[in-house]
């Protein structure tokens, strides 16, 4: 038997890492798969409740989250795309201007 | 205890690939230490009796996003990335505040030890069946919602990573395919 909290607290180090590589990366990809670290540190928690309460649901907004993520990883990645086309970098220090 | 044993192995797995993600300075490995947190977060799922969750993960995170993200890594030809001053103020404000931050987080949590309900890996009660019948019962709209979502995604992307009049108006300077033919044909390098 693996106490909640247990979870909770490698959920919490995920969305940790996830957050520190969005400070401290400055390659716009790099950055990109941070979010993504959090996003799966917080499904991580999200399950975890779910198994503590027996409630269902919680499985459901993972499976959204999901959704989201993979939504939000294709418009991202065109963006990224779009902008590699536009300023040839990917280091997001060089990234400044809305309109070149 | 076997599945606390379980619980740190692929907790330990998931942490030192969180790191690796970190600490790596080529896109593409961190890519690759991405998709092993995801694997052995559905291991984790697979703990929590999650197994629907667990096989999404799988199939959706470790599966179709990562492709994206390396074919993405691919086309750009993501070099080593580069300290700047920006990251070196983020990693010494970030770092410290992140640590005091996570450590209280942590000591709150563990401060306040609760059970879960043991969950046996062959019991589930996660089973598709269920959750099928939430997503298509009480979570009806909201799924009919993101199917919308991802065909604008779909169109977003489309039109955000082509530009076909550029494409028109740039000048190809390679061989044609039939002088490529022709070039194979006749052995000749060029």
């Amino acid at each position: 038997m693996v106490p909640l909290s247990y979870y909770l607290v490698l959920s919490g180090i995920l969305f940790v890492c996830g957050v520190l590589g969005f400070l401290i990366k400055r390659n716009i990809i790099t950055i990109f798969m941070s979010i993504e670290l959090m996003l799966n540190g917080v499904n991580l928690s999200f399950v975890a409740f779910a198994a503590q309460w027996h409630a269902l649901s919680g499985q459901v907004f993972v499976f959204f989250v999901m959704v989201v993520a993979a939504a939000e990883a294709a418009v991202g990645l065109a963006i990224i795309i779009a902008v590699y086309r536009t300023r040839e970098t990917l280091n997001v220090d060089q990234v400044n201007l809305l309109k070149l | 205890m076997l599945h606390l044993i379980l619980f740190l192995f692929f907790g330990a797995i998931c942490v030192a690939g969180a790191v690796n993600l970190l600490v790596q300075s080529h896109p593409i490995n961190s890519a690759l230490s991405l998709i092993v947190v995801m694997a052995s977060l559905a291991a984790e799922y697979l703990l929590l009796g999650a197994e629907f969750v667990a096989a999404v993960q799988v199939i959706v995170y470790a599966g179709a996003i990562m492709v994206l993200f390396l074919i993405t890594i691919m086309l750009l030809n993501a070099g080593k990335e580069e300290r700047t001053q920006g990251s070196r103020v983020a990693t010494l404000i970030g770092v410290p505040g992140l640590t005091i931050g996570a450590v209280l987080v942590a000591w709150t949590l563990v401060g306040r030890l609760s059970t879960t309900r043991s969950v046996s890996i062959g019991a589930l009660w996660g089973a598709p069946k269920d959750i099928a019948r939430l997503l298509f019962r009480d979570f009806l709209l909201p799924f009919e919602v993101t199917s919308v979502l991802i065909l604008i995604a779909i169109m977003g992307a489309v039109v955000l990573a082509s530009r076909p009049e550029a494409i028109a108006r740039r000048q190809y300077s390679g061989p044609r395919p039939q002088e490529t033919r022709e070039l194979v044909a006749t052995g000749k390098d060029h």
